[in-house]
């Protein structure tokens, strides 16, 4: 049982910090950051660009959907109330008679925004306190440290709940308080980076000729942990899409009528356990999907651990 | 022992700045509270007055924060606006509930996701394909969606398990719990395999196996002692923060299948603006997370000396 698998795994690395999942990823596939398309494409591998195509449909759903939604997501007729899949609607109509393939169409627009929120915003400080740390280091470094470490005491979930107890519900107080919950994580994996790539020679070089802190950072470090950020933010996408959908779940998020999966999912609950199983299942699968494919694409680009989650 | 009290003494700290945050938060927050306790009735001057007297809200902003954080440390969360109810006796009643299907959620967690990993790593074939398909896919679930899914076929098509309520005494909690706990664990359990699988597979090929099996030792020791104890580390973490994770879903599932416990009472609190509960929940959640994080660290230096060490230098 175990010869054929003595010949064909190499021997267990154990240096670095890395889970010995992505050990295996990182020595199966080219390391280094991604770039160029063939790389990329190598990298992802068929599963991979089947997952990125998936994705390009899940995007032009949702730019193009008043093109492709066949009914108004918002208008319904009582007489048309749960009617199951069929020619006309394909995924059947909801509990008020709306056509559930239009609102999951136009709901990929709200399921993609509040996201791209957070990942944009967390990327952006999760980056700029990194940056900072590394390049002053010292005491720069050692209280951004702390401000993380209690940002790091909040589960994500709570943060946006307490926001949202503040400013009350909406899209996007809870993505931008999903955005301060995810900061941590991506933080401490960009200043581990960073922080190899500022004490090499051609940074202190650069700092010789005169080149100021900001240009440095900027022009050289920043680009060299592309990769980190880049990753981080593709499994991040999942992980915010989930916790969205679960705030709007809990009424807290996206408010109705507006079309959005996880609203759809809390929304066909009542109609689920009367059998009428068209609304939740569908919204489900919408999002089930979606972040499946995201998480596949994010491993294969640099692992679950490169965005600084065990989850 | 120098090291625990450290971390202890630090998220003493941690807890004291999350205090502060939580509590200004509800402070900066639009409306007022004695708005909210007469509930747009028109009331006279006095009443109000009186009102802001009963609750000290004229006080500046540092002794309210001050009075309040020493109430807490006494155990006193002081009164839901909503119900009047003592906050603490309130949060009493619902913990169990809370608790007992955390507790039930990690056991499936250490139980199917480590099990299934190394039944995954150990035998190829069909079943090892269907648990790498499903922990790849497993973790894309959304815990809500999970839930109303077994709700549904197993509660109101087949009628096997109650839809709600947490039920009385031990027996009957399992019962009522089975379907919430399932929900509220299923993607970690993905993830968890995943990664004890990997794991397994990753130590499977490491060079004290291999000798191990050339000096022929029974293939059940080899993975007993040899493959499947130093495959746990990375799996060890991956509990840990899926653990400390579950308090913060919990209340997601409680929501769903409408159980009495602290996550669906921070949920309707939220919705009705009732801050005192908010807070103490959210300091309790805080607390319980750290915890959580601190014990899986020391299990770790527990689990593997070499963790031990590089702390004893750093330190």
């Amino acid at each position: 049982m175990t010869s054929r698998q003595i010949t064909t795994e190499p021997p267990a690395n154990t240096v670095g910090q890395d889970t010995v999942a992505v050990q295996a990823i990182r020595r199966q596939r080219l390391d280094g950051p991604v770039t160029g398309w063939r790389r990329l494409r190598l990298r992802l591998g068929t599963l991979g660009l089947v997952c990125v195509g998936i994705l390009a449909v899940v995007v032009l759903t949702a730019v193009f959907a008043p093109y492709i939604a066949p009914y108004d997501p918002y208008v319904g007729s009582i007489v048309d109330r749960h009617l199951p899949p069929s020619l006309e609607h394909w995924f059947g109509t909801d509990q008020s008679g709306r056509d559930i393939f239009s609102r999951i169409v136009w709901g990929a627009r709200t399921s993609l925004i509040g996201p791209t929120v957070v990942v944009l915003v967390a990327a952006v400080s999760a980056s700029l306190l990194a940056l900072t740390a590394v390049w002053f280091g010292g005491r720069v470094d050692a209280f951004i440290g702390r401000v993380l470490d209690v940002l790091f005491a909040f589960p994500n979930m709570l943060l946006a709940i307490l926001a949202v107890a503040i400013f009350g519900p909406s899209l996007l107080t809870a993505s931008i308080a999903l955005a301060i919950g995810f900061t941590p994580y991506s933080a401490r994996v960009i200043r581990s980076v960073a922080l190899r790539e500022r004490n090499l020679p051609y940074v202190s070089s650069a700092q010789l000729q005169g080149i100021s802190g900001l240009v440095i950072t900027g022009r050289h470090i920043l680009p060299n942990v592309r990769t980190q950020i880049f990753t981080g933010m593709t499994i991040n996408f999942g992980y915010a899409m989930i916790d969205l959908a679960a705030l709007s779940f809990l009424g807290l998020g996206v408010q109705p009528p507006t079309p959005d999966w996880g609203l759809m999912v809390s929304n066909g609950q009542a109609s689920l356990l009367q059998g009428y199983w068209e609304q939740s299942v569908f919204a489900g699968l919408a999002i089930v999907i979606t972040v499946a494919a995201l998480g596949y694409v994010g491993e294969q680009l640099g692992g679950r651990r490169a965005a600084g989650r065990t989850r | 022992m120098l090291y625990v009290l450290k971390r202890l003494v630090a998220l003493a700290l941690v807890l004291l700045v999350s205090s502060f945050i939580v509590f200004s938060g509800m402070y900066l927050a639009p409306g007022s509270p004695e708005q909210f306790l007469v509930q747009g009735r028109t009331v006279s001057p006095e009443v109000l007055d009186a009102i802001r007297a009963q609750y000290g809200l004229d006080d500046p902003f540092l002794v309210r924060y001050w009075n309040w954080l020493i109430d807490v440390l006494h155990g006193d969360f002081g009164r839901s606006l909503l119900t009047q109810q003592d906050v603490s006796t309130l949060i009493e009643s619902r913990l169990p509930t809370t608790l007992f299907l955390a507790a039930y959620a990690a056991i499936l967690i250490v139980l199917l996701g480590v099990g299934l990993g190394i039944l995954a790593a150990t035998r190829s074939g069909a079943f090892e394909k269907v648990v790498v398909f499903g922990s790849n896919l497993g973790f894309a679930v959304p815990t809500f969606f999970a839930a109303l899914v077994l709700m549904a076929l197993f509660g109101a098509n087949l009628g096997w398990f109650p839809v709600s309520g947490s039920g009385e005494g031990f027996a009957d909690r399992v019962w009522h719990l089975t379907l919430p706990a399932i929900a509220l664990a299923f993607p970690a359990i993905a993830v968890v395999a995943r990664i004890t699988r990997t794991a397994v597979r990753e130590e499977q090929g490491s060079e004290h196996v291999v000798m191990a099996v050339a000096r022929g030792v029974p293939k059940r020791i080899v993975l007993g002692r040899h493959t499947i104890r130093n495959s746990m580390l990375p799996v060890t973490t991956v509990i840990g923060t899926n653990i400390a994770g579950l308090l913060a879903s919990a209340f997601v599932i409680e929501y769903a299948f409408t159980l009495d416990g602290i996550g669906s009472l921070l949920v309707n609190s939220v919705q009705k603006k009732d801050f005192a509960v908010v807070q103490a929940i959210a300091l309790i959640m805080v607390l319980a997370f750290g915890l959580i994080n601190l014990i899986v660290d020391l299990l770790y230096a527990v689990i593997d000396p070499r963790v031990r060490l590089a702390r004893e230098v750093s330190a």
